[in-house]
């Protein structure tokens, strides 16, 4: 912990520390354990609701009937709607898939890996991370669904026994995508679960209505503090942990077999397991800081994610943000060192070819908005933040644009080289996509606790008292 | 009955005379009751107490399901199979029948499967001399054409629903009333080849000697016709034979697409191109042409220029060659004495041809020429026309106008075609029949024409009745149908018949009754029956004419405009769809052009250049997303103005518009006229997939004058500012120069002939061509019994379609309309792709058809989640329709992109005469799963079980025993398909040939399908 130099290596201070030194504290001062408990109990027991809520309820649940719609003329109608051909056989579908499951891993990263790493800051954010996580998934989870052709027989790419004795092809990506996707979706909600037991129960004592009370009681399943329950919890918690974190590397590392097993030029590349799981922290710390910074305005929660969250949050974005850009770097040198004319052309057809804008923009996007982020002045500005932040959610998915029709559109046989524009039924799905995350999210923070209570409750001063003492 | 213990079906036949019963009542005698009481007494008890509602509804249910089968009738008569007959018939097993295809009257021999009485699919007919077995897209096409759901199906009378037999009445007080002669009957058609209904009309005319007879045909060979007459002072036909020429100079010819005979030309010219091993030479070809066209892609030399100055060409080459005097050809002059030392050089063993459009003179020219080099007698036969009386149809028609006008016409009949949209546009037809108090059309589509007369009747399709035609050599073929009319269509011969005053004749009738007379009775039967095997009696080519004399060259009659103007109009017949007759054919609608690769509508074609001096410029171009937009352009023609989207093609000659027949049209079907759209405006429209649209394109005929069919100089050309314009086109100019590709990709890979007799497997030159490896993480498949390979000759390709609609008919592939086009969705598994290389004025044309390369090591396989795709013991890619999901990937990883997704759901399960159109031995395809070429699965199959049935234990496949259906249709021979195990078959000769190559080898793909190197054979004396 920065903040617990041990005593012996203090050095008499003989000036001024200057600000910048002085560590951001990640509670601000003042909160006792009841404060903490009853500040972030009370948004989802006592408080009204504020407008911006009911606002952004109301446009999320627009965006959820868009999505309806859509799903409905998709299912009754056909792939035909969205702007996929031949060749482009891949278009928003799996561009938004990626872009979703992107997002996801920053919640996985943030509750998992820096939970082992005891990155304690992570504590006021994680929850929100993982409830972020589990509602990217679910909205990435419908593309691959209905993509299909003929949706209704998407469970022939599950292995289970049948009278055809018919397995499914496990040489194929598309089927690791499919454990890697249901094995994330699961822990994650299983993770996301556990860690809100105790929580929960806080809120089922405290809750004053009846039905209120049955319900989180219910799902508190019978927690009552016990010790051997909190030593329980504990070895559960740390077990989905260890689970969860390997698979913030897998999942985006099958998503991105989905290209690179393909032998197509833009696709077929080595370097792309790392480069996309890069890419989804970086996408998935911009979510987390778009959707971080506005909900810590609305419901005065500046106490708990304070600057350094924050800032945290800027650094890690610069260095995977760093990481992508040297991807794209590396793309570059790859078509011209393979002397592979494919390859070469591809390259070129990118920066240069009919969409050599979506090309730009990615790279401002991408390469040079989170360059931003070297400055502290940036990193601990809400507003600062917040722009990059944007910059890079636009970039993320203009970086699977780039890679995916992009790369289909101009192949090998010019003879077979075509176009692909969204249709509105393809935007329509997208802003219903998203309609979906936001509408979820709305009800999480209506419903739980966006911050764990119990958590923040060991980052106070007096639940540091014994330096020895377990922690979170 | 006697017994009337048992059923005897027997006896029943015999009874009605047929094998077949349409109803009960039909079959049912007084007996008929007590017969099915014995047989089945259950049945009859229900039928004693009347029909309660469970079996009502039993028997409603059966007879709508069985009700459809009395369509499916064999026509009355019999008629004879070609190769068994049809008591032979075994459900499941298709039977081929002889028959022929005319197209502007000349016949085109097929051969036609039938199952179960639906005739499912047209192949060429080997024993026919227009066809050698081969089939071009129209004749694929017309087995859609005879389901069409648009045809007529109804007698109209003033556009009421009406009968035949009323007809029949209202027609006979006509002929009474008129003068006793028949002074005022006039009756028109198209042009006739056909002996039988050649001697009808003149049986009309020899009875009602006031009687005229018209023919107006919009594409008719107007000007060859009347070439051969300034030639020869008499109507003439000649037949070509390219099987011995060594040199062929093609004035504006596309003699290998188009006009009589072209697909028996493609196969002589092709088996003269081909290179294999030990080849000492190869034949070589000049054309001088407008437009790109498949003649001028296959050529070794060929030049660009304006229609008009084509005769000066002729000339100058006649000059050359010591007829006629040069006319002042100064351009080329190198060019053209080459070709001139080329010609002496091979003294009757070469030949000139001029193109359809091109002057009479030009023709008589090009006679001169043959004659000069005593090619006629020896590649160049000149016969007896084929027509039945040839004519001026131009004249002929003028006249016809002319009569109405002054009111000389009081009955005016129409045999098959449709003058009021093709006549001249100067020509005031419809005015003119206006005139004429009692008007009859026969024809397949309720259109333009039909639409102006008092009485309609529907035509039978030429698989619905009987008659004859003569192919482009004179050879005759008896038209058999194979199924009786499905919509109630009448054909010409009963039409006449009815003139002549016999109300019931039978087609059938008629045609046997003429050629009894002909052949004598004797022993009739017999050769009846042979001549329906064969599909042709042998021996009836026209003998070449002695008579006739020695062309003279002759004086200038190219009536067109002199070229005041910069730009000269030039009128084809469209490839796809004719001159309209075929626009109502979603087959036809839907193939990408041969050259322009654009479906659904027509264009003006206009050279690089020229757009240039439109204004077509960067700066222009600016506007269009891609390639498949263009601009509007509006072109004035002697007062008239058309609104056309124009269509830059390389290799166009430069101040030339060309513009096609028979778009534009306002009736004839759903799909040849152009319809609102209602699809996708409804945002949240639910309704499944309709093909939208219809045609686009327009009518040309405005611009056809009288005395320039064809076009002529003085149009001019104007750019709107109008915004985009979406053209359904299936592939872009893509050209094989670096510059535009990166780097030579080694797709299509050529040579000269005298290179590559320096260097045969020239086609390992290419820098990326590397040996295939077999190392692979996974083990190598065994191929232990057949190894089915395709080998396609990039040489003699000229991208004539044939084999992609022939595809099409033998896979059920849907259509898909035009906005599906546009949104580049089309469905054929076997394209043609064309490319371009060098310069854009006058660039090498290469046609590459596609099909699926059945890779060994196939990116496919792998990425199907469900095993959708799965490589066969011997070798194909399979595709599992009903297990396929659509996920797609197949198609993303495919580098040859020869899988098709069904997108929405494009197989019309609907329209019930479709249904019976379709193969039943292939699938036909839901929405949301992907297709692509098999090889013909089914047909491979099929061979399978009939050598495994051969003998006691079976046999192996033989070579060539399996004919995909793309390989069928092919004139050239360009695809071959066979078995590489079997080291005697062809394929796996042509596989060891020094020119083969794969695509994209360099992948690993290890494909099955490999191309033949293109060999041109230029003049080594012409350079550049």
């Amino acid at each position: 912990m920065p903040d617990q130099t041990p005593a012996h290596e203090i050095r008499p201070v003989t000036q001024e520390i200057p600000e910048r030194f002085i560590p951001v504290p990640t509670v601000e001062p003042g909160h006792t354990f009841a404060s903490v408990t009853d500040h972030i109990s009370a948004i989802v027991l006592r408080k009204k609701m504020p407008f911006l809520w009911w606002v952004g309820l109301a446009a999320s649940c627009f965006g959820v009937m868009v999505l309806t719609a859509t799903i409905g003329k998709l299912v009754l109608v056909g792939v035909g709607i969205w702007g996929i051909n031949h060749p482009i056989g891949w278009g928003f579908d799996i561009l938004n898939f990626v872009w979703w499951i992107g997002i996801g891993h920053a919640g996985t990263l943030i509750s998992a890996i820096l939970l082992l790493l005891r990155q304690e800051w992570r504590t006021s954010i994680n929850r929100f991370a993982e409830a972020m996580t589990l509602f990217a998934v679910s909205a990435a989870g419908l593309y691959p669904a209905l993509h299909t052709g003929r949706p209704w027989y998407d469970f022939w790419l599950f292995p289970y026994p049948n009278t055809m004795t018919l397995w499914p092809q496990f040489r194929s990506p598309l089927m690791w995508d499919v454990f890697a996707v249901s094995t994330y979706a699961t822990v994650s909600a299983l993770f996301w679960y556990v860690g809100l037991i105790p929580d929960l129960a806080t809120l089922r004592d405290r809750a004053r209505g009846k039905i209120a009370r049955v319900i989180y009681g219910m799902l508190s399943l019978g927690w009552r503090g016990s010790a051997k329950h909190w030593f329980r919890y504990e070895s559960t918690y740390l077990l989905l942990a260890g689970l969860s974190t390997p698979l913030v590397l897998s999942v985006h590392t099958i998503v991105s077999f989905d290209f690179a097993v393909a032998q197509l030029p833009g696709w077929h590349a080595t370097f792309f397991p790392p480069y996309f799981v890069a890419g989804a922290v970086y996408a998935g710390f911009a979510m987390v800081l778009t959707l971080a910074i506005p909900a810590r305005k609305m419901f005065h929660l500046e106490d708990f994610i304070t600057m350094k969250h924050l800032e945290n949050m800027g650094k890690i974005m610069l260095a995977t943000g760093l990481i992508v850009f040297y991807s794209y770097c590396m793309e570059a040198f790859f078509a011209y060192y393979s002397g592979n004319n494919f390859e070469r052309y591809m390259w070129i057809n990118r920066v240069s070819g009919p969409y050599w804008k979506m090309y730009a923009m990615l790279i401002i996007c991408n390469g040079v908005a989170p360059q931003m982020m070297w400055f502290r002045r940036m990193r601990t500005s809400t507003a600062g933040l917040f722009a990059v932040a944007m910059f890079v959610n636009v970039g993320m998915w203009l970086e699977r644009f780039v890679i995916i029709p992009t790369s289909l559109h101009r192949d090998f046989l010019p003879s077979s080289w075509g176009m692909y524009h969204g249709t509105r039924w393809d935007w329509g799905m997208f802003i219903g996509s998203m309609g979906l995350f936001f509408f979820l999210l709305f009800l999480f923070v209506r419903f739980l606790p966006m911050i764990s209570i119990f958590e923040m409750r060991t980052m106070l001063p007096e639940a540091q008292a014994h330096p020895e003492g377990h922690e979170a | 009955m006697k017994d009337p213990q048992t059923l005897n079906l027997a006896d029943f036949r015999k009874r009605i005379g047929s094998e077949y019963w349409r109803s009960l009542n039909e079959l049912s005698r007084d007996d008929f009751e007590q017969v099915v009481e014995t047989e089945f007494p259950q049945g009859a008890l229900a039928l004693d107490r009347g029909v309660d509602r469970r079996d009502f509804v039993k028997l409603m249910g059966a007879s709508m399901a069985l009700g459809g089968l009395a369509a499916c009738n064999r026509p009355a008569e019999k008629i004879v199979p070609y190769v068994r007959q049809p008591e032979g018939l075994i459900p499941g097993k298709p039977i081929f029948f002889a028959s022929a295809m005319t197209i502007s009257g000349y016949a085109h021999g097929v051969l036609v499967e039938s199952h179960m009485g639906r005739p499912t699919k047209i192949e060429g007919n080997p024993d026919h001399p227009s066809s050698l077995g081969a089939t071009n897209s129209f004749m694929q096409a017309s087995i859609l054409g005879l389901y069409d759901p648009d045809r007529s199906q109804v007698v109209r009378h003033l556009g009421e629903i009406s009968t035949y037999s009323d007809f029949l009445a209202a027609l006979q007080p006509e002929l009474k009333a008129g003068a006793a002669n028949g002074a005022g009957l006039r009756i028109l058609t198209q042009s006739v080849t056909s002996p039988t209904l050649g001697a009808q009309i003149q049986q009309v005319l020899a009875q009602l000697p006031g009687a005229k007879w018209h023919q107006w045909e919009a594409a008719g060979g107007h000007n060859v016709r009347e070439g051969m007459r300034l030639a020869f002072g008499s109507y003439a036909n000649a037949v070509y034979h390219f099987d011995k020429a060594n040199v062929v100079v093609a004035l504006d010819s596309d003699f290998l697409e188009r006009g009589p005979g072209h697909l028996r030309y493609a196969r002589d010219f092709s088996n003269r191109r081909r290179v294999r091993k030990g080849t000492k030479s190869i034949n070589r070809l000049y054309a001088i042409e407008s437009g790109p066209t498949g003649t001028g892609s296959i050529a070794d030399h060929r030049l660009a220029v304006k229609p008009s100055q084509v005769e000066s060409f002729a000339r100058a080459i006649g000059a050359g060659l010591g007829v006629g005097a040069n006319a002042g050809a100064t351009e080329h002059a190198d060019w053209i004495a080459a070709v001139v030392r080329d010609l002496q050089k091979n003294r009757g063993t070469s030949i000139v041809i001029a193109g359809e459009e091109q002057p009479p003179a030009v023709h008589a020219i090009a006679m001169v020429i043959n004659q000069a080099l005593g090619n006629i007698g020896a590649t160049v036969t000149i016969t007896d026309p084929v027509e039945v009386a040839p004519v001026n149809q131009l004249d002929s028609l003028r006249q016809l106008v002319a009569d109405m006008n002054v009111g000389a016409v009081k009955t005016l009949i129409i045999i098959g075609g449709n003058p009021a949209y093709d006549a001249p546009g100067d020509l005031p037809f419809v005015k003119a029949m206006d005139n004429v108090p009692f008007r009859v059309h026969l024809s397949h589509y309720y259109d333009e024409t039909s639409m102006h007369v008092h009485w309609h009747i529907p035509e039978t399709h030429y698989l619905e009745s009987w008659s004859d035609a003569r192919a482009h050599d004179g050879t005759i073929s008896i038209i058999q149908p194979l199924i009786a009319p499905l919509y109630n269509g009448r054909s010409p011969h009963e039409l006449l018949g009815a003139l002549l005053g016999g109300m019931d004749q039978s087609p059938y009738d008629v045609v046997r009754a003429y050629w009894t007379a002909k052949a004598g009775a004797l022993n009739f039967n017999n050769t009846w029956r042979k001549w329906l095997n064969d599909g042709v009696i042998a021996g009836s080519a026209l003998p070449a004419r002695t008579a006739g004399g020695t062309p003279a060259v002759p004086g200038t009659t190219d009536n067109r405009q002199p070229t005041t103007s910069s730009y000269e109009l030039r009128i084809l017949p469209d490839p796809n769809i004719y001159d309209g007759r075929f626009a109502n054919n979603g087959w036809l609608q839907e193939l990408p052009k041969p050259q322009t690769k654009i479906t659904w509508e027509n264009v003006a074609l206009i050279s690089p250049k020229t757009a240039v001096a439109i204004g077509y410029d960067d700066k222009r171009r600016d506007e269009l997303v891609n390639e498949k937009q263009t601009l509007i352009a509006n072109i004035r023609y002697r007062g008239k103005t058309l609104r056309t989207p124009i269509w830059v093609v390389p290799g166009h000659a430069d101040n030339t518009i060309t513009m096609f027949l028979g778009y534009g049209r306002t009736r004839g079907g759903k799909l040849a006229t152009p319809s609102a759209d209602v699809s996708g405006m409804l945002a949240l429209e639910l309704a499944p997939f309709h093909l939208s649209g219809g045609t686009a394109g327009v009518d040309v005929t405005p611009f056809r004058f009288a005395d320039a069919l064809h076009g002529g100089g003085g149009a001019e050309i104007e750019l709107t500012s109008d915004g985009p314009y979406e053209i359904a086109c299936t592939q872009e100019h893509q050209s094989l120069n670096v510059s535009d590709v990166g780097e030579d990709r080694g797709i299509i890979r050529s040579a000269t002939f005298a290179e590559y007799l320096a260097k045969p497997d020239f086609v390992r030159d290419h820098k990326r061509e590397v040996e295939q490896s077999k190392e692979s993480m996974y083990p190598g498949f065994e191929y232990k019994s057949h190894a089915w390979a395709m080998v396609i000759d990039t040489s003699v390709c000229t991208g004539c379609n044939g084999c992609v609609v022939a595809c099409q008919s033998e896979n059920n592939i849907p259509i898909v309309g035009k906005d599906q086009v546009v949104a580049e969705r089309e469905m054929h598994w076997l394209r043609i792709d064309r490319y371009y290389k060098g310069d854009a004025a006058n660039p090498e044309v290469f046609h590459q058809p596609v099909p699926c390369m059945q890779c060994e090591s196939a990116p496919c396989e792998p990425v199907c989640p469900v095993g959708a795709t799965s490589h066969s013991g011997e070798g194909l890619n399979d595709m599992t329709y009903n297990r396929c999901v659509g996920t797609r990937y197949c198609s993303n990883n495919c580098p040859y992109k020869v899988r098709r997704f069904n997108f929405f759901h494009y197989s019309d399960y609907e329209t019930p005469a479709l249904k019976a159109q379709r193969n039943p031995d292939v699938t036909v395809r839901t929405r949301g799963v992907m297709e692509k070429c098999t090889y013909c699965v089914q047909r491979i199959n099929a061979a399978k079980i009939n050598a495994e049935k051969d003998g006691k234990s079976g046999r192996r496949v033989r070579d060539g025993e399996i004919v995909t259906a793309c390989q069928q249709a092919c004139p050239t021979n360009a695809i071959v398909f066979g078995d590489m195990n079997d080291p005697s078959s062809q394929v796996a000769a042509l596989k060891s040939e020094p020119t083969n190559y794969a695509l994209l080898a360099e992948l690993n793909t290890r494909p099955r399908t490999t191309y033949l190197g293109a060999i041109r054979n230029p003049n080594p004396e012409i350079k550049g």
